[in-house]
């Protein structure tokens, strides 16, 4: 399952609805990763711009990897501005044994990090500045060059 | 038509062109002021699926799209 927001993710109540839609259906590993904005580098933020329906084909080729090792995945992002201490990015792995979820949930997050199709900005001194140095050029960047 | 879309940081308006593969879009790009380092760093998708060879042909209606260098969480 994957869902976007606007602005900053409301924590608590999606890993409790999350936790809920599967309490009952015999997963014994849950495992939640939350990403929260830290105060550094004297922003006021962070902001994210999406394109959905590619998001939405990588989200899909992981839902099927879990899905061969029994296992499921849960993601919410934000879009737009998200304040300091806020959350914009929430993923989670179900899976019968914890070490499926274990792996599972660190390859996920990485591969987000590398291949989603999101944009992010710092928002500092009222101005939206994309973080080209923190972001990482999907592979196969440069065919056109 | 093709229509060519500058995804995220991109400041760029959407193209519409009539070409039949990325070769074609490539040469028009790399003459296209301030596009060099996008060229260097984005990734190319043709109807939201990423693409790695310039001779995939094109074809009425499709749609290509430029994704800069990508940073989510």
């Amino acid at each position: 399952m994957l869902k976007l927001y606007d602005g900053g993710l409301e924590v608590a109540s999606i890993l409790k609805e999350w936790y809920t839609e599967e309490s009952t259906s015999n997963y014994g590993a849950f495992i939640p990763f939350v990403g929260t904005i830290r105060d550094e580098d004297g922003i006021d933020g962070l902001s994210f711009d999406i394109y959905e329906p590619l998001l939405e084909k990588w989200f899909e080729a992981w839902v099927a990897k879990a899905k061969e090792q029994g296992a499921i995945i849960k993601m919410a992002h934000s879009r737009g501005d998200v304040l300091l201490h806020e959350s914009s990015y929430i993923a989670s792995v179900f899976s019968p044994k914890r070490r499926v979820a274990l792996e599972f949930i660190d390859a996920f997050v990485e591969d987000f990090k590398a291949s989603a199709p999101i944009w992010k900005y710092d928002l500092k001194n009222g101005e939206r500045i994309y973080a080209l140095e923190r972001s990482t050029a999907i592979e196969g960047s440069g065919l056109l060059a | 038509m093709i229509r060519v879309e500058f995804l995220g940081p991109i400041q760029k308006d959407a193209l519409a062109l009539d070409i039949t593969n990325l070769r074609a879009l490539a040469t028009i790009l790399q003459a296209t002021p301030d596009m060099k380092e996008w060229l260097e760093n984005s990734a190319i998708a043709v109807n939201d699926t990423l693409v790695t060879t310039l001779d995939f042909p094109l074809k009425d209606g499709d749609k290509v799209s430029m994704l800069p260098p990508v940073c989510g969480g």
